[in-house]
């Protein structure tokens, strides 16, 4: 027989090595989480640590490796949350807003388009009436100005609004190009904003994505409910900046067209009527602080970003006198009125606030306002017990069947089974020295991944010592028929697997969640025992070979 | 040779196509009875593709599926089922109940008020109570997994269609493919017939009985491509016998070693993932019997083009032309 080539016996071992070692830390799982939470709280707090995090962080030796497996939802506990943001509700408010704009452009031309009038639209149309079609042209090319190019590779070189003429009005909407972008950002910013709130509450690795076009899929392990997550995300906090109409208390009130009737927060029985529209709202917002007023009471202080600064800037000039409402979540903060122009875009919100609503507001509007509504999908909470259940039975399982294989190899072919069964442990360290490395979650299928590996893992065993056996029944030499063995099996070995691969491909495409586990169990799977068996077991078979130099081989 | 455990006898010469008429209909029959049971019945969809709520409750009293429905009634949710989960690795004191709520008009995913009010009025009954896992998924999501589901098991079997058609030839994957629908279907029939809750993790099942099936066909179809070098003269049918008789051995090894397992996790997995594992069990047994009864035989009424296969001594194309 002759041996494989020593670099690869060496690379062989090393692999096997990695694997040992890099599983290690699953098997004290426990105590290599401590160790991992309590080495980032300390690198979080700057180097200092408690003693309960010295402590802790004793647990687990620093040189040795300390990834771990992520355990998936399943078996954690947590909640899962699917989201669909409305994307459509930001075209509205950013349409909405370009009405000041429209209007201040088409009443300098009022001389060729005559008077201007906003006509009824759907959500994220702006239809403007004008009294002189023979303007249309130059109307339209107004309104054209108004637009910018689209920032984006693909939009390149588009505008960011579509205007066209029907009839006797001009209709305004935002192209294409620019929904595209728009929806990004909306996206963007709602995922940013989702992991500061989750990330406030400390908890452990929480998964947050965007899913498709228009989702967000949110996975926080250890959570009570996904009630509770819910809560804490928040689903339709916004923060905007609103002129005043008038103040009422009349519930009933009729607010007028494109105004809105809203309540006061810490004045009972009081409401507001503001503007639709928001001269600013809390995107623009770049930081907010708890502070105190010239008189010592609570207050937060903001600042915003250019754009929002000057809008702020040119509203505040105009309206000096007139009370301006903060508004979160369709209720009214605070209604100050405006004393004078503030120019470099930042101000101060006073109410009647205790230090700890200031504190608080502040924290809610530095995290940021979730730029549009959310749809819950889906909406999933695992107990932590049920997940602890589901792990332990999944240890039994996969324990009996790891020991019924074992034993089942041995009882068929002796001395050889035991090389396939050490050849399936370190398969099986493999795996988990995989997932560890790569992050990869454990699912509930993907335990059941894994017992079924170590079902078909043997599988190319199976192939290369059956073939052994033929090969020696036409009486070729032992050396000769493990040689042949092992290269009449590998065509079948690489098709049988790639096959399958392509499945958990597909499996960890279109599927999401536990299915995903699975396949990336099953993928890795797959892989490792490629190599065990045609690697592993092989080093094993020719070291043995050596050292007995059998006259005759029984497999 | 030492004293070995075996399934199989060292040689086996076996004619695998004796009955292959009987094998052939009893596999339609199952695939039309499946379909059938399938179309009749209908499946019993987890809330993973119908929509709706789903509730696992645990108490320590036993599980009154009446008492549970009528403080629900009072609920007004439409449509709610209650089914005891029994279980061997349940506690002596531990009832393990599952209450699927419809989906509720005008909403995606339930409201946690909903949920709330469902859990006091279970606690009215049993005060114990516990609700380890609340799942909700809304229509919107539930139709496009579906959609998503079906999309899989066709990308899959494309895939490997692909795959064998590339390595083999098409006769090969046209086989191995109708064997894998054969293998799918009847899985899905049982799962019709037995109205098992058929969900996402069931549509892993199925990719993984797919792969599996395959993994054994190719097996078999590798020893026939080598043998049908080796043997250039020998009937179609005869190499087809011998190479399924060559690779027997190996193919009830990895049946039973993957059945083991599978076995195992049937028995101690927990009731959480019983029919993920029985779909893979059952698949397993099927895939094994297609790759030996189904594919091949497909192959041998499609029949293989040996181009190369050299004519007989003797003969020749003119050779029966009596001179």
């Amino acid at each position: 027989m002759k041996p494989l080539a020593l670099w690869k016996r060496v690379l062989i071992l090393l692999v096997c090595a990695w694997g040992l070692i890099g599983a290690a830390p699953n098997l004290f799982y426990g105590q290599v989480e401590r160790h991992n939470d309590a080495a980032a709280a300390i690198e979080a707090a700057g180097g200092t640590a408690s003693p309960e995090q010295t402590a802790a962080l004793a647990e687990w030796p620093e040189f040795l490796p300390s990834s771990l497996v992520n355990l998936g939802l399943d078996l954690r506990g947590g909640a899962h949350l699917l989201a669909e943001v409305s994307v459509e509700d930001v075209y509205k408010t950013r349409i909405d807003a370009m009405w000041p704009e429209v209007r201040d452009v088409l009443r300098d031309l009022r001389d060729q388009v005559g008077s201007i009038r906003r006509a009824p639209s759907p959500d994220g149309v702006l239809r403007v009436t004008i009294s002189n079609p023979a303007g249309m042209a130059a109307a339209l090319e107004a309104v054209r100005g108004l637009g910018s190019s689209v920032v984006t590779l693909t939009g390149v070189g588009q505008s960011t609004i579509e205007v066209t003429a029907e009839g006797e009005d001009i209709v305004v909407q935002l192209s294409e190009a620019e929904k595209q972008a728009t929806d990004d950002r909306t996206l963007q910013q709602s995922l940013e904003i989702i992991r500061r709130r989750v990330d406030e509450v400390g908890t452990r690795e929480p998964t947050i994505q965007r899913q498709g076009e228009n989702r967000i899929l949110i996975q926080v392990p250890g959570i009570g409910s996904a009630a509770e997550l819910k809560a804490l995300i928040g689903t339709t906090a916004q923060l905007t900046f609103n002129a005043v109409v008038s103040r009422t208390t009349d519930v009933g009130a009729d607010p007028g067209p494109r105004n809105r009737l809203l309540p006061s927060i810490d004045e009972q029985g009081v409401y507001y009527i503001v503007e639709e529209t928001p001269v600013v709202s809390g995107e623009e917002l770049v930081d907010a602080q708890p502070s105190f007023d010239q008189n010592g009471r609570p207050a937060v202080s903001f600042r915003f970003d250019t754009t929002g600064a000057r809008k702020f800037g040119d509203y505040t000039a105009a309206n000096i006198g007139a009370p301006f409402a903060i508004i979160l979540d369709d209720e009214v903060i605070s209604a100050p009125v405006i004393q004078s122009h503030i120019p470099g875009g930042s101000g101060i919100i006073t109410g009647s606030f205790s230090v700890e609503d200031s504190t608080q507001l502040a924290v809610l509007l530095r995290a940021g306002a979730l730029p549009a509504k959310m749809d819950f999908l889906e909406e999933r909470t695992i107990g932590p017990e049920l997940g602890a259940d589901s792990i332990e039975a999944g240890k039994v399982a996969a324990m009996v069947a790891g020991v019924a294989v074992a034993v089942y190899m041995v009882a068929s072919y002796g001395l050889f089974g035991l090389f396939a069964n050490i050849a399936l442990g370190i398969n099986i360290a493999l795996i988990f020295a995989a997932l560890s490395a790569v992050g990869g979650t454990l699912t509930l299928p993907g335990i059941a991944g894994i017992v079924l590996t170590i079902g078909m893992a043997v599988d190319a065993n199976v192939l290369v010592f059956e073939r052994i056996r033929e090969e020696l029944r036409v009486n070729k030499s032992p050396a000769r028929a493990i040689e042949l063995g092992y290269e009449r099996a590998l065509s079948a070995i690489i098709d049988a697997n790639i096959t399958t691969f392509i499945t958990a491909t597909v499996l960890f495409t279109v599927g999401a969640g536990p299915v995903r586990g699975f396949a990336i169990t099953l993928g890795i799977g797959i892989i490792t025992s490629v190599f065990t068996a045609l690697f592993v077991t092989r080093v094993i078979v020719e070291i043995w070979y050596r050292w007995r130099k059998p006259a005759t081989v029984a497999v | 040779m030492a004293w070995r455990f075996r399934l199989a006898p060292e040689k086996t010469n076996v004619d695998f196509f004796k009955y292959q008429w009987l094998t052939f209909g009893g596999s339609m029959m199952l695939t039309v009875v499946a379909i059938v049971a399938w179309a009749v019945m209908g499946l019993n969809f987890g809330i993973d593709f119908r929509g709706g709520t789903t509730i696992r409750t645990e108490a320590s009293e036993p599980v009154n599926v009446a008492a549970y429905r009528e403080a629900l009634t009072a609920l007004d949710l439409g449509d709610v089922a209650i089914t005891e989960v029994f279980d061997p690795s349940f506690a002596e004191n531990q009832f393990v109940a599952q209450v699927r709520i419809s989906p509720q008009d005008g909403q995606e995913a339930v409201t946690p008020e909903t949920i709330l009010l469902v859990e006091e009025q279970l606690r009215t009954i049993a005060p114990s109570i516990t609700f380890p896992s609340v799942e909700s998924v809304g229509p919107k999501v539930s139709g496009e997994l579906i959609w998503k589901a079906i999309a899989a098991m066709v990308a899959a079997s494309l895939g490997i269609m692909v795959y064998i058609w590339l390595r083999f030839e098409w006769q090969y994957a046209l086989g191995s493919v109708i064997a894998l629908i054969h293998d799918i279907f009847i899985t899905i029939g049982v799962f019709a017939i037995f109205q098992l809750k058929f969900d996402l993790t069931i549509v892993a099942a199925l990719l993984t009985i797919l792969g599996y099936s395959i993994n054994d066909t190719v097996v078999v179809f590798d020893r026939l491509r080598e043998n049908l070098l080796k043997y250039k003269t020998m009937p179609l049918r005869d190499v087809m016998n011998l190479s399924v008789n060559e690779t027997l051995s190996r193919t009830l090894m990895t049946s039973v070693t993957t059945l083991v397992a599978l076995g195992a996790m049937l028995i101690y997995g927990g009731d959480v993932i019983r029919g993920f594992a029985f779909a893979i069990f059952f698949g397993v047994v099927l895939g094994t019997y297609s790759s030996v009864f189904v594919a091949k035989n497909l192959v041998l009424f499609i029949g293989l083009d040996r181009g190369d296969k050299p004519k007989a001594p003797g003969k020749s194309e003119f050779s029966n032309v009596e001179a």
